[in-house]
């Protein structure tokens, strides 16, 4: 993905109501680049699989419009669209052969018998099931299923592959080599995808950007390291990732600095180059803390002594729990690359719990 | 589950009523019917059981097998007729919102609450000669003789609608009987078309919206094959009790379409011929057995996922 692709998909601020009040999907513009790797992050109900039903011409928007490929589709039908979906279910028509499903496709678009027959064994190698194209649908596991769903909407060579949360009724070791696969695939293919899902993982991992939705809206688009090292508000903050966040209000802000209150810490300097005033939000990945058993003399770092209250230990890391002297919660994430460690920080240890200013987020949504 | 020895009082005393019902009340009929039908007539009320074949082979003479024949043909083809309406009809149900579906299927429900006879005859009303079909086509082709003469095209009036209007004669024939079994059998149909319609997956249809096929190639490629299990229950269900049917084609049907019912009713009463109407009942029954038979091979076939209904 580079800056200068052209757009495959133009979202023209559009809306969806259901049944005329309910807001679906509320004033979304997007641009998804051609080539890319596009996912659609957020939980359920945000309206991010409405979004993709649209570009699909399942639904029909409220207000604005979808364009692909510069043209704007909003009357054209979804069987007139050049893109292709798979469903989360898989849709895997159960009455007909794996090779008549792949080839469905084909046959509806007039391809004559013999190119198709060489299209589908092509697409069936592609998603690693050659030679299945005989049996039915029942006799495949749910990842060859999927595979199948795959073939067959690759098949027609779309502009734009569509996924509705793809890997959501696999199982987490299956769902860990697809989630490669997928990449792999797509940058073979080298189609757009633009995926549906609600796990940060996948979307992380797998997309070169993500829209993170809520309540309808893009809270925020970013590539995935953008998203979870420089989120821009609270929301995105607390749903991809751990994240310890506090209030705070602005004191004074002035050039890369800024000033801050923040409740149960005090007056601090943070560097800081947006504009923000009034009440703010602080954020701090607990991987990015520390726990010491003394106060560090680092000047860049900013220190709260307190208890430890719990400490979850999940083999390569631990979560350290620290309940501070002026009543905050705060969660640290250590790794433990070291055997003795593991033992050093107990349950009712005073530590002191420290970062670096510059690892401060300041958000002022 | 509990086996049922463990609760042997409620399994006998919920069991044996209804047992008893079906041994006094179907069984026992049936069997008697059954013995009739091996009986001979004896003067005006007697019947001799002397389990002769003779009325199985009167049956087979040409004009009861004509009868037969074409009641097979008037039920089979009111059955298609069923399904070709039924079909967009429960379709139409299943799409429909959730708020108009209750609605909709108490609409296909409604007849089934009103006296067949009473449906009949209000059939009856709409086609007769003197009746709202042929009323309403009276008044089209009065408006439409004085529209072409308001421009002075009298002549064409003429030539083409002819003198004065002349009533179509819509009842007393085979099509106002394939009519009646129509209208009185469509839910029979609708149901079991909907109970399939409505457990189908709809990815299944945008599948195959996606992939490029309109609507009239989903309904054919993926539609129609994953709801066949309750397309052949609602045929099945439809086309027994529209073979089975004396009302209809004794009240719409001119004097050559009766059906097989209307004949064995006619041995029961007019005729008191209890044995031989005992006979073709039997007859008929087979039949049906057959159209089950066939209707259990196909399921069977199926990987016994032919339960549709």
């Amino acid at each position: 993905m580079t800056d200068g692709a052209k757009t495959i998909i133009g979202i023209r601020s559009v809306t969806k109501r259901f049944n005329g009040n309910v807001l679906a999907v509320d004033d979304v513009s997007l641009d998804i680049k051609s080539g890319e790797f596009f996912a659609l992050l957020g939980p359920s109900g945000c309206g991010k699989t409405t979004l993709l039903r649209m570009i699909a011409g399942f639904e029909v928007p409220s207000d604005g419009s979808v364009e692909i490929d510069g043209q704007v589709v909003d009357d054209v039908p979804p069987n007139k669209r050049p893109v292709n979906m798979v469903f989360q279910s898989y849709a895997v028509f159960p009455h007909m052969t794996v090779a008549d499903n792949v080839a469905y496709g084909l046959k509806m678009d007039g391809v004559s018998s013999s190119e198709a027959k060489g299209r589908v064994e092509e697409a069936l190698g592609l998603v690693q099931l050659p030679g299945y194209g005989e049996r039915m649908p029942d006799q495949l596991s749910g990842g060859q299923r999927q595979r199948v769903a795959l073939a067959r909407a690759l098949v027609k060579r779309p502009k734009v592959l569509l996924l509705d949360e793809p890997l959501s009724a696999l199982d987490a070791k299956l769902r860990e080599a697809m989630q490669l696969e997928l990449r792999n695939l797509q940058a073979k293919v080298g189609i757009t995808f633009v995926m549906v899902t609600h796990d940060q993982d996948e979307a992380l991992s797998m997309a070169d950007r993500v829209a993170v939705m809520e309540s309808g809206r893009v809270r925020q688009l970013a590539a995935p390291r953008d998203l979870y090292e420089f989120p821009n508000c609270r929301f995105v903050a607390d749903f991809i990732g751990k994240m310890n966040l506090f209030e705070g209000v602005v004191k004074s802000s002035a050039g890369s600095e800024i000033s801050v209150g923040i409740d149960g810490i005090g007056d601090v300097r943070l560097p800081f180059d947006g504009s923000a005033q009034g009440k703010i939000g602080i954020a701090i990945r607990p991987e990015k803390a520390m726990v010491t058993a003394d106060k560090p003399s680092d000047e860049d770092c900013l220190s709260l002594e307190g208890q430890v209250t719990q400490v979850a230990y999940y083999g390569n890391e631990s979560h350290v729990f620290v309940k501070t002297a002026s009543g905050l919660d705060f969660s640290v994430t250590t790794q433990n690359n070291e055997r003795s460690v593991v033992a050093a920080t107990n349950p009712g240890d005073r530590r002191w719990v420290s970062w670096r200013r510059k690892d401060t987020l300041v958000l002022a949504e | 589950m509990d086996p049922w020895h463990k609760f042997r009082r409620i399994f006998y005393s919920v069991g044996i009523p209804p047992t008893i019902w079906l041994i006094a009340f179907f069984l026992v009929p049936l069997g008697l019917i059954w013995i009739f039908s091996f009986g001979e007539k004896v003067g005006v009320v007697g019947i001799d059981i002397t389990w002769t074949l003779d009325n199985y082979v009167r049956s087979f003479n040409p004009d009861i097998l004509t009868i037969f024949a074409k009641s097979l043909w008037l039920a089979a083809v009111a059955t298609f007729i069923c399904l070709v309406i039924g079909l967009p009809v429960a379709l139409g149900i299943v799409y429909a919102p959730n708020k108009w579906k209750g609605l909709l299927l108490l609409g296909i429900m409604l007849p089934f609450w009103t006296n067949l006879l009473i449906r009949t005859y209000a059939l009856i009303a709409v086609l007769r000669t003197r009746g709202y079909v042929n009323f309403t086509l009276e008044w089209l082709d009065g408006a439409a003789r004085w529209f072409l003469e308001l421009f002075g095209m009298g002549g064409i009036a003429l030539a083409i609608l002819g003198e004065r209007f002349q009533a179509l004669e819509l009842l007393y024939n085979d099509n106002a009987v394939i009519l009646g079994l129509v209208y009185v059998h469509l839910p029979f149909m609708v149901l079991p078309l909907y109970a399939a319609l409505e457990r189908l997956d709809r990815s299944y249809l945008e599948a195959s919206l996606d992939l490029g096929a309109g609507h009239l190639r989903t309904l054919w490629n993926v539609v129609v094959p994953l709801a066949l299990p309750g397309i052949i229950s609602g045929l099945i269900i439809t086309f027994i009790p529209a073979l089975g049917s004396f009302l209809t084609p004794d009240l719409l049907g001119g004097p050559d379409s009766a059906m097989i019912a209307t004949i064995i009713e006619r041995q029961f009463k007019s005729a008191n011929d209890w044995p031989f109407g005992s006979a073709l009942s039997f007859l008929l029954m087979y039949i049906t057995f057959g159209a089950l038979a066939i209707r259990a091979l196909m399921a069977r076939r199926r990987g016994g996922d032919g339960m549709g209904g």
